[in-house]
């Protein structure tokens, strides 16, 4: 067999074949399969009823996430206080039935390790380079951002790898999105995948994984990395990838899970060869150039409308095609806005801090030093930051970020997925605003009738003390 | 798996682009351990509307959803295709798909049709009058207006659909294989193979 050049994913597919069959689809392996109580009660029911046992519950770890409220989960004796919503109680308390049943383990609800799924994989070592990694969520995405071929599956497919640690999957063309340059200072991760998202449409990474690459990619933290491919998703792509290099290595280094002695060596030597060779060939390419990428806000239901914070709310008639328009129409009437709107007059009463998008220690870091000796605006009603993990909300307590928060009238929460969908007690009101560091701005997704704007966490510190969006290029340090 | 291979009737002419998984089923509806009784919270926000398409009389029971491009966009919750099919929808036609949406509509036996936005502009105006017939042998949709378009579908897709085939029954009979590479995985990919705690 010639050996032609690869690109990383055509490495990692080519590494986890089962077996192909003529009709060109292959039965691929999975190396790590996460699970959270909203995507798996019916996939490990279906088990129990067909008498399927898990092929390697080892290989899977639960963590609930969703609907747990985030306010303390303990009383003051440090009993577990219960959860007043009969539903969400009944979820989780399945997930904590099924996991032992079938030999998986679990991060419980009052565990210290307990987060968001995806922030959990990465800090945890449980996700790895070059790994395969699916989870009944499509911000599976997020992994990627170690160099893992990560996406989301439904319930049907969850059952699939607890039974047969395998996926039925047809081969995804390749993308490569290129973002050359040096970013400005104030424009983050998250600006630069809003941008993206903007680029390609909602729809325009459909049937593609993803690899970013380029000097802003490469000069990114692996957090904001995952940040970057967290949201490959919100342009359609299943998977987005982006080359291990060394600062992915030390960061995945001694982590609870990750390979430790001889296979940490072999695990290293194996990484090196995981970027794309020279001469592969990706289906199509796409090149941003930083300087294009101002701090990024969206005005409307899509994670497509994305503008520059400079900019105005667009009008209908600006967009080429008619189904376009269409949505724009029912999109600005949805949110309240009229076209011209300049984008820093948007006044916002919530503000939410959290997410797998920006969750981590980095992320809180960025809204702590737009915060610190600043108070949220008046008419700022609703602002809380949510932890993507107890570890990380740990960490932010150790160097007094909690504080810089409270101080400046925000709240603290436990970790959880809390606003960024409405499933949970953390919800923003109908007809109100929320500056979000989220991941979907569609309409309902922060609550029924909730108008949500997508921002940095910077630019959502920034919103939060202006009450309205603002450039955080503005507000100098305090 | 019911097995699926012509659709005929009435086909709700709803058209909208980008058409996300949130708006199929918002998250206050996932809450559920079952797969059954979601339709009730299908599309709650277009349906709180007065004269929503989905509550018109004209297109009650109707099997077949007529959409606009990138329809299940967003979250990979499988509920918004078991929502779908409490609905009683079984097909749905649109010039595309998110990759998720369409292989959970697929393990649960839903048709979903890929055709250009020209044949999908027709069959919207057909749908307000008429039947609309989905032939999946014949990997065909037509009208009775002469109309013809056809589609295409995986090869594996369409037997499984066509036989109400069970994936993880088929797979789990390919468990020497699955074996096999585990087997070499553990030589070539040990800290891959076993996760260390």
């Amino acid at each position: 067999m010639t050996k032609h050049p690869r690109t990383l994913y055509e490495k990692i597919w080519d590494a986890h074949v089962v077996e192909t069959r003529d009709d060109g689809t292959s039965l691929i392996y999975i190396d790590r399969h996460l699970v959270h109580e909203v995507t798996s009660p019916q996939a490990f029911e279906a088990l129990r009823v067909s008498g399927r046992k898990v092929r390697r519950p080892d290989l899977t770890l639960a963590v609930p996430d969703h609907n747990l409220p985030t306010t303390a989960r303990l009383d003051g004796a440090g009993h577990r206080l219960p959860i007043t919503d009969p539903e969400s109680a009944q979820q989780l308390a399945a997930l904590e039935r099924n996991a032992p049943e079938f030999g998986v383990r679990l991060i419980g609800a009052t565990d210290a390790e307990q987060g968001i799924v995806h922030v959990v994989g990465p800090e945890q070592g449980f996700s790895l380079p070059g790994a395969t990694i699916v989870c009944g969520d499509s911000h599976t995405a997020c992994h990627g951002g170690l160099g893992a071929l990560a996406f989301g599956i439904g319930t049907s497919e969850v059952e699939h790898v607890l039974a047969t640690q395998t996926l039925l999957l047809k081969r995804s063309k390749t993308m490569e999105v290129r973002v050359d340059g040096t970013l400005a200072p104030g424009v983050t991760a998250k600006d630069v995948v809003l941008h993206i998202c903007g680029t390609l449409g909602a729809s325009g990474g459909t049937g593609y994984v993803i690899e970013y690459t380029g000097s802003v990619i490469r000069d990114l933290s692996i957090e904001g990395r995952l940040t970057v491919s967290n949201m490959a998703i919100e342009h359609g792509a299943r998977a987005g990838l982006i080359a291990p290099d060394e600062k992915t290595i030390a960061y995945v280094k001694g982590r609870p899970y990750a390979p430790k002695g001889e296979a940490w060596d072999k695990a290293v030597d194996w990484w090196h060869s995981l970027t794309s060779d020279a001469g592969a060939i990706y289906d199509k390419t796409i090149v941003i150039n930083a300087a294009d990428i101002a701090p990024t806000v969206t005005w409307g239901t899509s994670p497509e409308d994305t503008i520059s914070i400079s900019g105005s709310v667009p009008a209908p008639e600006d967009f080429a095609d008619a189904s376009k328009q269409e949505a724009a129409r029912k999109s600005l009437d949805y949110m309240g806005l009229t076209p011209g709107q300049r984008m820093v007059d948007i006044e916002i009463q919530n503000v939410f801090i959290g997410s797998c998008t920006n969750s981590r220690i980095e992320d809180l870091r960025a809204a702590a030093a737009i915060l610190k000796g600043r108070r949220k605006a008046e008419g700022v009603k609703w602002a809380i930051v949510v932890p993507g993990s107890g570890l990380v909300k740990a960490q932010a307590e150790e160097e007094g970020l909690d504080k810089i928060f409270t101080d400046a009238g925000l709240e603290w929460r436990e970790p959880g997925c809390s606003a960024c969908l409405g499933m949970n007690p953390d919800k923003v009101p109908a007809g109100e605003r929320c500056a979000s560091t989220s991941n979907r701005n569609f309409m309902g997704r922060q609550g029924p009738g909730a108008r949500t704007h997508l921002v940095s966490p910077a630019m959502a510190a920034a919103a939060a003390v202006t009450g309205h969006l603002t450039d955080v290029r503005d507000l100098s340090e305090a | 798996m019911t097995p699926i291979s012509q659709v005929t009737g009435r086909a709700i002419p709803f058209g909208l682009k980008n058409v996300d998984t949130d708006i199929i089923i918002p998250a206050a509806f996932l809450k559920t351990i079952t797969r059954s009784g979601l339709g009730k919270g299908a599309f709650q926000a277009i349906r709180a509307e007065p004269g929503n398409i989905f509550d018109n009389p004209t297109y009650a029971g109707s099997p077949t959803l007529i959409a606009g491009d990138n329809f299940g966009c967003g979250s990979s919750r499988e509920h918004a295709a078991w929502a779908l099919l409490d609905l009683g929808i079984t097909c749905v036609i649109a010039p595309s798909f998110s990759d998720i949406f369409s292989g959970n509509a697929f393990k649960n036996g839903i048709l979903t049709v890929v055709l250009p936005q020209e044949a999908i502009d027709r069959l919207m105006e057909v749908a307000r009058t008429d039947e609309i017939t989905v032939d999946l042998e014949t990997q065909t949709v037509t009208t009775p207006f002469q109309d013809r378009f056809s589609f295409e579908i995986d090869p594996f897709r369409k037997h499984c659909l066509i036989n109400g085939l069970d994936e993880v029954g088929l797979t789990l009979a390919r468990d020497a294989a699955i074996g096999g590479y585990e087997a070499k995985a553990k030589g070539s990919l040990p800290f891959l193979a076993v996760v260390e705690h």
